[in-house]
């Protein structure tokens, strides 16, 4: 039998229906939707007369405008509030379970779906949400579609799609001291560009990525969009076999160790061929820092603000003047003097418990410096009830940082977490672009022990140089 | 769906590379519950100013540009959020196709579900349509789909490509979820041997 990839073997076992040089009618395992790129789809179901073809398989949360302040009060811009309504009416309609405000399930989707057991390897997976791609931390094939992709998945459990190519990123070794998940995919994306990627499905693999928790592949599969993949992935091991184990959707008893065998049968085989490959040297990694307003204009903590002139081509040194003006920078500039005015540590990229626990170890018996602001927004309420059993929450409060309610918040600002016009952001979320954190705002993505030590210092700060003792 | 065949407009230069959704659509204008009047918010921090003026530089505030219906661009248009209301802005703004040397595959897809044309070309072709645009005031372009080809009237000629699946229902302004539905019998029999992994509510 040929080997073959986590990607092929996930595609083949989906495909419903294929004409020879036409796309694939692939089957959607799992759907999962939120309040902002829902209603238009659920409109246009109501408008011709249709009904969601599998409830069964679709779950919906409230995460992208919510507020991360007091739950019990009404949610004070009325265009947030209508799209929270929208949900709460259209999920019942069509038979939906909606985890909505208040309810102990609710947070951000690409948390709570792999929290609850809903996340499964071998599994397709959609959501009207670029960052979609997390769930491939799984071995599941978990990309992100548009609104009519959303009515399309709604209507006929399925979607029409040209098969991407794959691409295998391979990484052995072993990440330094201070050096997180995060560091490692921004490093990747610094390299292959925020268009390295496109067209293709990743699979992260080698011994550095075996090394990895479930939480840390999440971190490394969710930014896979950033270098423009429609998908990330890590094949499935006894670590997620152990992940998934008494979660609340996964099979349960017998079931699962029949589906966990099944589970791992996922596993690219050795041998099988992809169409492209790049390979990395975990330790080329420090602790990294964006600079500018995409992913990839990243440098290491220890390194300067770059000089345009000496980027290889006119675009980019177009592109990088721009960038240093939107974000007040001078070429030059180490690193390390630049200031912060706010901290973010939450997304759908790095608000899990490991997350936290590793911000509080730097928040730990320290104080946020004079002038920063700093938040912390647990990924669910799940994360956020454990980090509170663990006394993190208290860490943070101590330290001067605020302690939110779970949704996306500050990673898009549609709730009211914004920055102002050049406020300098510290955030552990994923994209940097222009106004991403607010109209004006200015965004650097760093790591969640990173955006702590940037809070307490008042500036970004080379974490190895401060004394952290883990937590226990 | 609606179709897309024949299509002839002003060119509107927009010479950057890696233009991602939140600059097409800012995330404040994602709070609409219909897909239409998304045209006042498209590319809203570069159009307008902090006191709500126009900022006279950016290129689709220019005289000269007013009522272009084709936006040519740098590579990777469309990075970055799946927000499909970045298609959906273009189109209320009145562009019908954007030409590009390479598109965010999310984007390209939303596109292509609209009825908006996503025209990538080698970037040295982009490259001289960019300059047509810039140096050349009212440059037009013809976009045949049928035929795939690019021209304007200074003899430029290129042919593009697309999927002929995709082509065809533009061409027709097939709606996508009908034409599954015609393979509902392949669904069912699909469902029938992969039951839901999920308990029954």
């Amino acid at each position: 039998m040929t080997a073959k990839t986590l990607f092929e073997k996930i595609w083949d076992e989906h495909v419903v229906y294929q004409e020879s040089g036409q796309p694939t009618l692939l089957y959607i395992d799992l759907h999962l939707i939120h309040e902002v790129t829902s209603p238009q789809a659920f409109e246009g179901l109501r408008t011709a007369g249709r009904k969601v073809r599998a409830p069964e398989r679709t779950f919906g949360t409230l995460d992208h405008n919510v507020p991360t302040t007091d739950r019990t009060l009404p949610i004070s811009d009325p265009e947030s509030a209508a799209q929270v309504e929208a949900m709460q009416r259209n999920c019942p309609e069509f038979g939906i379970p909606l985890f909505a405000l208040g309810a102990r399930e609710q947070g951000i989707v690409h948390v709570i779906g792999p929290e609850l057991g809903l996340t499964q390897p071998g599994m397709t997976i959609v959501c009207g949400d670029s960052h979609t791609s997390t769930h491939g931390a799984f071995g599941a094939l978990a990309f992100g579609v548009g609104t009519s992709e959303v009515e399309h998945v709604l209507a006929t459990q399925c979607l029409w799609q040209v098969k991407p190519k794959t691409l295998e990123i391979w990484v052995e070794g072993r990440l330094g001291p201070g050096v997180t998940a995060k560091d490692l995919i921004l490093g990747i994306i610094g390299k292959i560009k925020t268009d390295g990627a496109t067209g293709h499905a990743i699979e992260y693999r080698g011994p550095t990525i075996s090394a990895l928790s479930m939480e840390e592949r999440m971190t490394v599969c969710n930014m896979s969009i950033e270098a423009g993949a429609r998908a990330g992935m890590v094949s499935p091991d006894e670590k997620t076999v152990d992940y998934l184990r008494g979660r609340r959707y996964a099979p349960q008893g017998a079931a699962f160790e029949r589906a966990a065998q099944r589970w791992l049968s996922f596993g690219t085989d050795p041998g099988a061929r992809f169409d492209s490959s790049h390979r990395f040297q975990a330790e080329q990694f420090a602790p990294q820092v964006t600079w500018g307003t995409n992913p990839a204009m990243v440098v290491e903590v220890t390194g300067k603000v770059p000089d345009p002139k000496t980027m290889p081509d006119e675009a980019s040194r177009a592109a990088a003047a721009r960038a240093l003006e939107y974000m007040g920078l001078t070429a030059g500039t180490p690193i390390t003097e630049v200031k912060v005015d706010r901290v973010f540590i939450g997304s759908c990229t790095n608000s899990r418990l490991s997350d936290l626990k590793a911000a509080a170890a730097v928040a730990r018996g320290r104080n946020v410096a004079r002038g920063v602001h700093a938040m912390v927004v647990p990924g669910s309420q799940q994360v956020k009830a454990e980090a509170e059993a663990l006394g993190l929450d208290r860490i943070f409060k101590e330290a001067g940082f605020e302690w939110r309610e779970s949704g996306c918040s500050m990673c898009l600002g549609m709730n009211p977490d914004i920055l102002k016009p050049q406020e300098r952001c510290a955030s552990t979320s994923n994209r940097n672009f222009e106004g991403r954190q607010g109209p004006g705002g200015r965004t650097h993505l760093v790591s969640p022990a990173m955006a702590a030590a940037a809070a307490v210092e008042g500036h970004f700060v080379d974490l190895r140089e401060l004394d952290v003792k883990p937590l226990g | 769906m609606r179709a897309f065949r024949n299509f002839t407009g002003l060119v509107a230069p927009l010479d950057k590379n890696n233009v991602d959704t939140d600059q097409i659509i800012p995330k404040q204008f994602l709070k609409a519950v219909v897909r239409t009047g998304l045209g006042a918010g498209l590319f809203f921090s570069w159009r307008f100013g902090a006191d709500g003026a126009e900022i006279p530089d950016f290129v689709l505030n220019q005289a000269r540009y007013r009522g272009a219906s084709i936006l040519v661009a740098g590579a990777n248009f469309g990075c970055g959020s799946s927000r499909e209301h970045a298609v959906w802005a273009l189109d209320d703004y009145g562009f019908r196709a954007v030409i590009a040397p390479s598109f965010a595959d999310i984007f390209r897809n939303n596109c292509l579900k609209n009825g908006f044309l996503p025209v990538a070309l080698e970037a040295s072709v982009v490259r001289r349509i960019m300059d047509g645009a810039i140096e050349r005031e009212g440059y037009r372009l013809a976009i045949d789909l049928e035929g795939q080809v690019v021209a304007d009237e200074h003899g430029l000629r290129e042919s593009f490509g697309i999927e002929p699946f995709y082509k065809q229902r533009l061409l027709e302004g097939l709606d996508d979820i009908g034409l599954t539905l015609a393979h509902s019998k392949e669904i069912e029999a699909y469902e029938r041997a992969h039951p839901s992994p999920y308990p029954t509510p």
